[in-house]
């Protein structure tokens, strides 16, 4: 076995540790040490992606010395290294981001409790994504909701109560998912008999194969989507979602937006795969349910987008209506859709964490007033903050060159490929949210390019910022451009990257 | 109709009626300790299905005493370690849950969370 291989399991075992270590460090240092720690993991988790292509084939770990199926196992493959590398350069970004806030909204005794809130999410993202343990699954999907909620609650002078009870919505809904999670879990466990989702996937086969036991199959696949929809926010169940990221300090809520609804479904895309069988959950019709959601969530969450009028909520009713792109791309029922999906999972975190970040920028030279009305001319009070907003409103509008574009046209392929209704509905719900969206966006680009007359802006105390006074915001903004470039214009590599390592789900 | 097998699953057939109750308590009630109490509920509900789910009828807990080794004479002893894992992540969420409870009852003086959400839009923070 090459030592590349140990690497997952260090990456889980570094961030869970790590979170006990970073309540005695000093604020300082707490800061130092996680900015290592997180580009060690994503070093670590590198190194595993460059060894999974390179052999071409995934590979299980045994935790402990128990052989299959028994023990504990962690499954590698290139799609699975892939977004842990991806969550740790978001993560790092957001983190960084966000400093400046952090200082000035939490309180100074306080603030290292944030990076114990980061560990833990790190740790449970890395473990979501690794696991080859369906209960072991559900364990980090709690570590993850617990730690989230952490990041939303974290005491944020300007919004205390806000927040509080942002964060009892959040864990409500989340608690709801995770019930009929684990229930769903219980079924499979009483049917199968195996914990592994690999031996899962062999009994299903077989109890499917004979025909047996049909409808509680059906009731577990049901609760396991559901209960996984409730926890990444589609459509329905949205409802804590704009509280929770528009209030939550900026590194928690471009975390919360691009990274903890994202691990949720790459998990449910998991239990697709390699638990249950594409075939067997096509034949299920439980996608065409997720369908009809995603596309009510594509069309719902930009008309309420269209009514906020503070632009962090705005933000936060589009994420409802990209996660439902999300879903849209799992109901069509295809491997092309599904890698559609994916893509976009990538995406949409770019995009969004830039938005938030710059969105920041913005309404920090205002006063930290958020409604539209006051950031009139913006753009120019922090240059590069207006650049990187208008950035991203162009990828989530689907500009060419920009990584909203690219999954857009995947979108549209992947319809293409399906059944006459599905595509329609498809087509026409891209093509209407593609407006809204543009409704929504292009109306804030051009407010804050609106100048507004020097006497008004020192009548309210606007200030003008430099990108060097700044600087973690500064470093994120560009990087999540570049990203958002690199992931529109070189999306070649990377959707042959995410198709191989469907083909190794299977 | 074939009422045989639910009699004999009486026990699932319980706890599917207990995780019912729980999950609308967690869903509907607005007070907030209802609604924890309605999450516990609904939680040890479900250690109730997979606690029977691993019990035989007439077999022992499996720990080897009198030097009895056949499958046969020992229960399944896996989904007895899930319920206690699960007992501890409900334990953790609930002790979260009560302590945002009682954050907001120190600010607001009420458990109700519909009355918290119309004082915060008056407070138009």
């Amino acid at each position: 076995m090459a030592f590349v291989q140990n690497f997952p399991f260090f990456s889980i075992i570094l961030t869970i540790f790590s979170g006990p270590l970073s309540t005695m460090l000093s604020n300082k240092k707490a800061k130092i040490w996680n900015m290592i720690l997180i580009g060690i993991v994503c070093a670590l988790n590198l190194a595993v992606l460059a060894f999974v292509i390179s052999t071409g084939e995934s590979y299980t770990y045994m935790m402990g010395h128990f052989p299959a199926p028994w023990g504990n196992e962690i499954r590698v493959g290139v799609l699975e290294a892939l977004m842990a590398v991806f969550f740790c350069v978001v993560m790092f970004l957001c983190v960084i981001s966000g400093g400046q806030e952090r200082a000035r909204e939490i309180e100074e005794s306080k603030q290292n409790l944030f990076y114990v809130m980061v560990n833990l999410l790190l740790c449970s993202l890395i473990a979501l994504v690794y696991t080859n343990d369906i209960f072991t699954a559900y364990v980090f999907v709690e570590i993850n909701t617990l730690s989230a909620c952490g990041l939303i609650m974290i005491k944020n002078k300007l919004h205390e109560g806000r927040t509080l009870e942002a964060s009892v919505r959040y864990m409500i809904m989340s608690l709801l998912g995770s019930g009929m999670l684990l229930l769903g879990i219980c079924f499979l466990y009483g049917l199968t008999g195996h914990l592994l989702m690999s031996n899962m996937q062999e009994a299903i086969a077989n109890l499917v194969a004979t025909g047996q036991y049909q409808i509680p199959l059906l009731v577990a696949i049901c609760l396991l989507s559901v209960g996984l929809a409730i926890k990444s926010a589609l459509f329905p169940f949205h409802s804590w979602v704009p509280d929770a990221y528009g209030y939550a300090t900026l590194s928690s809520a471009s975390i919360l937006s691009s990274m903890v609804s994202k691990g949720y479904i790459f998990l449910l895309i998991k239990i697709f795969f390699r638990v249950i069988g594409f075939e067997v959950i096509i034949g299920s019709h439980v996608l065409n349910v997720l369908f009809i959601f995603g596309i009510i969530g594509m069309i719902m969450g930009s008309l309420d987008a269209i009514q906020e009028n503070s632009i962090r909520r705005m933000i936060a009713y589009s994420s409802v209506a990209q996660i439902g792109y999300i879903y849209m791309g799992l109901g069509l029922g295809t491997t092309a859709g599904v890698v559609a999906s994916i893509y976009h999972i990538l995406s949409h975190a770019v995009t969004k964490a830039l938005l938030f970040v710059s969105a920041y920028g913005l309404t920090n030279v205002s006063n930290n007033r958020r409604d539209f009305k006051q950031l009139t001319g913006a753009a120019y009070r922090n240059k590069l903050a207006g650049v990187a907003f208008t950035v991203g409103a162009l990828s989530m509008v689907g500009f060419p060159l920009l990584s909203g574009f690219v999954s857009k046209v995947l979108f549209a392929q992947a319809a293409v490929g399906v059944s006459s209704t599905k595509m329609f509905f498809t087509l026409v719900a891209l093509a209407i949210s593609t407006i809204l969206n543009t409704v929504y966006f292009m109306k804030t680009v051009i407010r804050i390019y609106t100048p507004m007359d020097a006497e008004t802006e020192k009548e309210k105390g606007f200030t003008r910022i430099t990108a060097k006074e700044d600087m973690g915001k500064a470093i994120a903004m560009i990087c999540f451009v570049v990203m958002n470039l690199v992931l529109g214009v070189l999306s070649q590599p990377i959707i042959e990257l995410i198709e191989t390592g469907l083909a190794m789900f299977m | 109709m074939d009422f045989a097998n639910l009699m004999s699953n009486y026990g699932e057939a319980v706890a599917m009626i207990l995780f019912g109750i729980g999950f609308s308590n967690l869903l509907l009630q607005k007070n907030l300790i209802k609604k924890i109490i309605g999450f516990n509920i609904m939680d040890t509900a479900m250690y109730m299905f997979l606690a029977l789910k691993g019990f035989i009828v007439g077999r022992t807990a499996p720990i080897v005493i009198n030097g009895v080794q056949s499958m046969e004479a020992y229960i399944n002893p896996i989904p007895s370690g899930l319920v206690l894992t699960g007992i501890v992540v409900s334990v953790s969420v609930s002790a979260l849950m009560l302590s945002l409870t009682i954050r907001l009852y120190e600010r607001y003086g009420t458990l109700d969370l519909d009355e918290i959400s119309t004082i915060l839009k008056k407070e138009g923070k």
